[in-house]
């Protein structure tokens, strides 16, 4: 609760610091407080093992805000990413100094939308954060007016996210008239109890449906390779880490929320959708140029990865949260090699990383490091988030699920190579460039907590 | 209120408002004029909004029609962006045709 005021707060403070002239304040201030608020956030979670999801909660403004360890666990990500984003912005936008304050703060509010979706015990909220979100990624998406591609991508974006945000109404609305309430716990008693009506059902296949827009997973992700490669790159790192995993996370609490057990045929067509997001994200990923895209593609084969935690729903909240640590650890540190090589160019062809193992080694290690880490190679926490990933699949049963995901890890390995080939083998076509400091230390320091994830599961694993 | 929600039936209120969700539907993907493609998406909103109402007296709960103020509220900012997107795009292309914007393909 204090952690969703003060993120708000946050943001508002950096607007106001613009209006005092405090701009070179604005940054440290705001990753100063974060890594306050992560540290609140952090120390409230109980030290016990919580096996169910529904225990050991506490709810805030009649049931709207209930804060339990996934929602806790999840939160602290969020600010863990939206640390690093932060920290990547002001070398990112230093030909725009006078909007600084703009895009921190569209951030931070981007960050509230997040938490609010993991925390919400009510409709009402998670609507509201649903939308938070994605309107601060519109703008986001769309921040340089003056450029046709991220105008494209900011209107493809909106049409679509605003499209998937009414399938979502349209569902929210069919249950609340199925079961007369919005609020989590008694929608789940009216399930539980048999009070709910036929609507129930088709209202939650168009919230699925919604939310399956919002992931980016198969049948819906015809938006995503072109938002990605046409928004700034600090926002399709956003794009791809944090507001995929939230709504991931979110789509899981609800379904988690609202059905005691998922009925079979709704299983298989995740099952069907999980497969297929494999599939065409990794098959497409092969033949990409642009980094970028390519990020995309892999981006919507692991929402595939993620979605085989419905298989097994009481206790793979876990799993789904390591996964999502794994993969947006990642991702962060991949995109912030992408920044520090394309910069502004607004060019991310893979030839120009050509050659980075000798002109930049560091950079070239981290990327190298974060690809493996998303391909599932070993030591990296990549490898062990799907280790358990597909163990809980085979707990579950699902063995067919579990060879396509394996299948497809393999088929990933070769898009990523590709570009990890090209950047030790060929020879340099661009000339050597300095790196500022914040790309650099946030590349390292996110590999290196994913390498720590790695070695050390347990450190997250024991409280889901 | 009750008396004529029982006359007509909750059954012909959803039936109307997934009718009109569909005419959204299908205006956002079929119209390429991006000002009608809005507007569509508001019929959409706007088809939800007329549901919840329906069963917020249905259910004689006024949560239903406090949800709707929440969904306008969002509904306003959403095209208030997506506005602003529009118009940044019409300074670049001089036109709102959806189909011009194809830079992104691959």
């Amino acid at each position: 609760m204090t952690t969703l005021i003060a993120i708000a707060g946050l943001g508002i403070i950096c607007l106001i610091a613009e209006i005092f002239n405090l701009r070179k304040a604005i940054v440290p201030v705001t990753i100063i407080g974060l890594l306050a608020i992560l540290c609140l956030n952090v120390v409230s979670i109980p030290g016990v093992h919580v096996a169910n999801l529904n225990m050991e909660e506490r709810s805030f403004y009649n049931n709207m805000i209930v804060q339990n360890n996934y929602a806790i666990l999840f939160s602290s990500l969020f600010i863990l990413l939206t640390i690093f984003l932060v920290a990547l912005s002001p070398d990112f936008h230093k030909e725009h100094k006078a909007k600084l304050s703009d895009f921190i703060s569209i951030k931070l509010f981007l960050l509230a939308g997040a938490v609010a979706m993991v925390s919400f015990g009510n409709m009402a909220m998670f609507f509201l954060g649903i939308e938070i979100l994605s309107i601060s990624l519109y703008i986001l998406a769309a921040s340089e007016p003056k450029n046709v591609s991220s105008n494209e991508a900011g209107m493809k974006y909106f049409l679509m996210g605003s499209f998937a945000s009414g399938f979502i109404l349209f569902g929210i609305a069919l249950i609340y008239g199925a079961t007369g309430a919005f609020d989590i716990t008694a929608i789940y008693e009216a399930v539980s109890t048999g009070a709910a009506k036929g609507w129930f059902f088709p209202g939650v296949v168009l919230l699925t449906i919604g939310l399956l827009f919002k992931i980016a997973a198969v049948p819906f992700h015809f938006w995503a390779p072109d938002v990605y490669e046409g928004s700034p790159a600090l926002t399709t790192a956003t794009m791809s880490t944090l507001a995929k995993v939230a709504a991931m996370a979110a789509f899981y609490k609800l379904m988690r929320g609202i059905n005691l057990e998922v009925p079979g045929t709704y299983v298989t067509v995740l099952i069907i959708v999980s497969a297929l997001s494999m599939f065409v994200g990794n098959l497409t990923a092969l033949k990409q140029n642009n980094v970028k895209r390519m990020l995309a593609f892999s981006g919507i084969s692991h929402a595939g990865f993620m979605l085989m935690v419905f298989l097994n729903p009481p206790v793979t909240a876990g799993t789904l949260f390591y996964y999502a640590a794994a993969y947006t650890l990642a991702g962060i540190a991949a995109f912030a090699v992408v920044i520090s090589v394309c910069g502004d160019k607004r060019n991310e062809e893979s030839f120009k990383f050509n050659g980075l193992g000798k002109t930049n080694p560091l950079m070239a290690a981290v990327l190298t490091c974060a690809l493996l880490s998303m391909a599932g190679i070993p030591i990296f926490s990549g490898f062990f988030a799907k280790f358990f990933l597909f163990n809980q699949a085979l707990k579950a049963g699902q063995v067919a699920i579990v060879i396509i995901a394996v299948v497809n890890s393999i088929i990933s390995v070769g898009y990523y190579f590709k570009l990890i080939l090209a950047m030790y083998t060929k020879e340099s076509t661009e000339e050597k460039q300095a790196v500022p400091f914040a790309y650099t230390a946030v590349a390292v320091v996110a590999i290196l907590l994913n390498i720590l994830l790695g070695i050390f599961p347990d450190m997250v694993l024991g409280y889901l | 209120m009750e008396n004529i929600l029982q006359q007509i039936g909750i059954e012909n209120y959803i039936y109307l408002s997934t009718l009109l969700f569909c005419v959204g539907v299908f205006g956002v993907l079929f119209r390429r004029n991006a000002i009608v493609m809005f507007m569509s998406i508001e019929i959409m909103l706007n088809a939800v909004n007329l549901l919840l109402v329906a069963f917020s007296t249905y259910h004689q709960d006024a949560a239903g029609q406090v949800f709707v103020f929440f969904s306008m509220a969002v509904a306003a900012a959403e095209v208030a962006v997506g506005l602003a997107i529009l118009v940044a795009i019409y300074r670049n292309l001089n036109n709102i045709d959806i189909d011009s914007l194809k830079k992104l393909k691959g």
